[in-house]
């Protein structure tokens, strides 16, 4: 534990200039974590992030940047918060009773914590993927509309037709499906479930999508679809993906964050925190001494 | 992790484990084998109970869906009932039937004479018969004239005599029927004039002091009308209240006092509902006594903290990942509610009503502070006519000396658990019906 604090300390020094580097957005004492936070084209940014559930620090002063058309992956132990901040991207921290959050957090430099933003806006704009298949008991066509549906999207039934398939399409699921959209999405494999979960997230057009590990209760075939999909998704979509298997995150995502007990360890790319992490909390956890 | 050796890290050796895990093992399996020996004693008990006390119950009052008639030749007397040849209803309605029968049963026995006696043979059959020949002539004045065998109602001494409840070795001082009726009934039976039949009467008719005539009509409609209006109100107040207390309420010092009075309500006596019902209703809100409006009322009071309970829990039991989902895509909380919580959480909620429903209808105490314990004859036609509802016309009827009325009570009861299975049934088939698994 000491250890961990010494080091922290030692890599604030590091990262000064970093802070320096974040253009009028205020940081309030930066902790330490290594490497780039910011990127040149964000799409998402958060600054000195602080989550409280009650009395339980759960996120530490996190600040960070997710990028455009980028696939960012969160890594670390259990409990160590990165499905906590992922869920405070789109609020859906705003639900857990209790759960206070501060600092700050932009989409597209607006922030989503302010009085004027609706969290119904900031979910069409910023969908989710769940770590359970949770598509509802009614049928694909009804799952994949759904959104579209209630935020009013598609004038006719026709376009609604037409935002279904594409989606379902883009999912890669319309060709297994297409003759039965009509039966419940329930019905559907674990993987293809997950999949129309997928597919229902992007039916409403959202910028970023965030998966809180949307694999760990799938098979290693569906598994790989899945990959697949995010590496095709990243065309259209920024991604953040919430993850405990570290080659899923090497294999999909171009930029990596370690989180630990709370505290944002060490952001950078993917391959060279994988092949050559600069923190020491870092390397054990991916040379599997803890986690 | 120790391969026989643990003594440095402190372990019990394994063979001394293994000598203890064999040794208490017959132990153990005996305390199983007593346990369930127990709970099936348990459980056979319980089966003897309701078992005897569904058989009491029938043998009873299965008798009581019968009824006696007596064929007797009527001559439909033109002088006696429309001396003016009119054919004029008013005039029909106001004719002597009740002679008619009279001088039919003379006809039948010619051979007795004297008051006592004729008035031992009027009484054979029913006082109702005199209204059974007049709806006769009402719905065909052509029978003026003609003589017809009528089967006529018996009375219900006769009846008890036939269903074999009045025994006939008892000296005729002690017994309730005199030797002359019975004499007269085996005369009847000889010519074949003496039948039991399906007693259709007792479903519509209301409440009679004669308990050939009586039924249950009157009280089943009241009930239907109590417990529409009970369905009407509870429901959608329960639901609502359940939603807004499980969905949206903020959790503080005020809701978990509401939350621990809806669990106190619903251990509340029932009469002091009926209290409530008789102080604020009747009294202060002037509605009218035994009226199904007011029952309504008091048992909707009565049902809703089970109903309340019941929708809380199945809505929690909707599993968070759906409320997620919804709101993941841009649902608001009223449209995550009202699109995906509520309609999963519909058959558990139904499941609920119907339950308390069917508690609503077997309940008793809180009507008889309402003044639905009334005798009521006519068959209710609204929420404001004044009715008695199932289970106060079984403890009505519970309450009436005629020996008729024993089976005439037993079979209302077991119009009343029918009803109550039946409601029961329909829960547990919409729970297995829309029973999801995740």
């Amino acid at each position: 534990m000491n250890a961990t604090i010494d080091s922290l300390t030692n890599a604030a020094a590091d990262v000064a200039g970093t802070a320096e580097a974040m253009d009028g957005l205020k940081i309030r004492n930066f902790s330490g974590t290594v490497g780039e936070v910011t990127v040149a084209n964000p799409r998402m940014r958060t600054r000195g992030v602080d989550v409280y559930y009650g009395d339980k620090h759960a996120i530490k002063n996190v600040s960070l940047d997710i990028g455009s058309n980028e696939v960012i992956a969160m890594i670390g132990p259990s409990g160590c918060g990165k499905s906590t901040f992922l869920r405070c991207l789109n609020r859906m921290n705003d639900t857990v009773e209790g759960c206070r959050v501060t600092g700050n957090i932009t989409l597209d430099d607006k922030d989503i914590y302010a009085k004027t933003m609706d969290p119904v806006v900031l979910r069409a704009q910023v969908g989710m993927v769940f770590q359970k298949p949770n598509p509802f008991p009614k049928s694909i066509y009804d799952n994949i509309a759904y959104g579209p549906r209630i935020h009013g999207i598609a004038a006719s039934r026709t376009e609604l037709d037409e935002i279904v398939e594409s989606s379902l399409r883009r999912a890669g699921l319309w060709d297994e499906v297409k003759d039965r959209l009509d039966q419940p999405g329930t019905g559907l494999s674990g993987g293809q479930q997950q999949r129309l979960c997928i597919a229902r997230a992007i039916a409403v057009s959202p910028e970023v999508i965030l998966m809180d590990e949307p694999c760990s209760a799938l098979d290693p075939i569906a598994t790989a679809k899945i990959e697949e999909l995010i590496d095709e998704l990243r065309q259209n979509y920024t991604i953040c993906i919430v993850t405990h298997s570290m080659q899923q995150a090497a294999r999909v995502s171009q930029r990596t964050a370690y989180f630990h007990l709370g505290d944002l360890i060490e952001v950078g790319e993917t391959t060279q925190v994988f092949t050559n992490p600069r923190h020491k909390l870092t390397e054990d956890y991916i040379t599997g001494r803890f986690g | 992790m120790s391969n026989g050796n643990p003594s440095s890290s402190g372990a019990p050796p394994v063979r001394r484990v293994l000598e203890a895990v064999t040794g208490s093992l017959e132990r153990r399996y005996a305390s199983e084998r007593r346990f369930r020996l127990l709970g099936r004693i348990a459980v056979i008990t319980g089966l003897v109970f309701v078992g005897s006390l569904f058989l009491s119950i029938i043998l009873t009052g299965y008798t009581g869906f019968k009824q006696t008639y007596l064929k007797v030749p009527v001559t439909f007397d033109q002088e006696l009932l429309d001396p003016e040849g009119k054919r004029d209803p008013a005039a029909l309605a106001a004719a002597d039937f009740g002679a008619l029968v009279k001088r039919a049963m003379q006809a039948a026995f010619p051979e007795v004479s004297g008051r006592g006696e004729l008035r031992e043979l009027f009484g054979l059959v029913s006082s109702g018969a005199e209204y059974q020949l007049q709806d006769m002539v009402e719905a065909d004045p052509s029978l003026l004239g003609t003589t017809r065998d009528v089967w006529l109602l018996a009375s219900d001494d006769i009846d008890m005599v036939v269903k074999g409840h009045i025994d006939r070795s008892v000296p005729e001082a002690e017994r309730r029927v005199n030797d002359r009726p019975l004499a007269w009934l085996d005369a009847l039976e000889k010519r074949g004039a003496v039948e039991t039949r399906f007693n259709w009467g007792f479903f519509t008719r209301g409440d009679s002091r004669e308990p050939e005539l009586a039924g249950i009509g009157g009280a089943v409609m009241g009930s239907f009308y109590t417990l529409l209006v009970c369905l009407v109100i509870a429901f959608p107040i329960g639901v609502a209240a359940a939603v807004y207390l499980e969905e949206f309420a903020p959790k503080n010092r005020l809701t978990d006092l509401i939350e621990v009075n809806i669990n106190n309500l619903a251990a509340v006596p029932s009469i002091v509902f009926g209290l409530l019902g008789l102080a604020v209703l009747i009294n202060f809100f002037g509605m009218p006594r035994s009226a199904p409006v007011v029952g309504g009322l008091v048992l909707a009071l009565m049902v809703l903290p089970t109903i309340i309970i019941a929708g809380r829990a199945s809505l929690k039991s909707v599993p968070p990942s759906i409320r997620e989902a919804a709101l993941g895509v841009g649902a608001s909380k009223m449209q995550t509610v009202f699109h995906h919580v509520l309609p999963l959480a519909m058959p558990g909620m139904m499941t609920g009503m119907i339950i308390g429903m069917a508690h609503a209808l077997g309940e008793t105490a809180p009507l008889l502070m309402i003044g639905m314990v009334a005798f009521v004859v006519d068959v209710p036609k609204g929420f404001f006519d004044p009715s008695t509802l199932l289970p106060v016309q079984v403890y009505l009827w519970a309450d009436s000396p005629e020996r008729a009325f024993v089976e005439k009570t037993a079979a209302a009861i077991i119009v009343l658990l029918a009803f109550l299975i039946a409601m029961n049934a329909l829960a547990v088939y919409l729970r297995k019906r829309f029973e999801r698994r995740w």
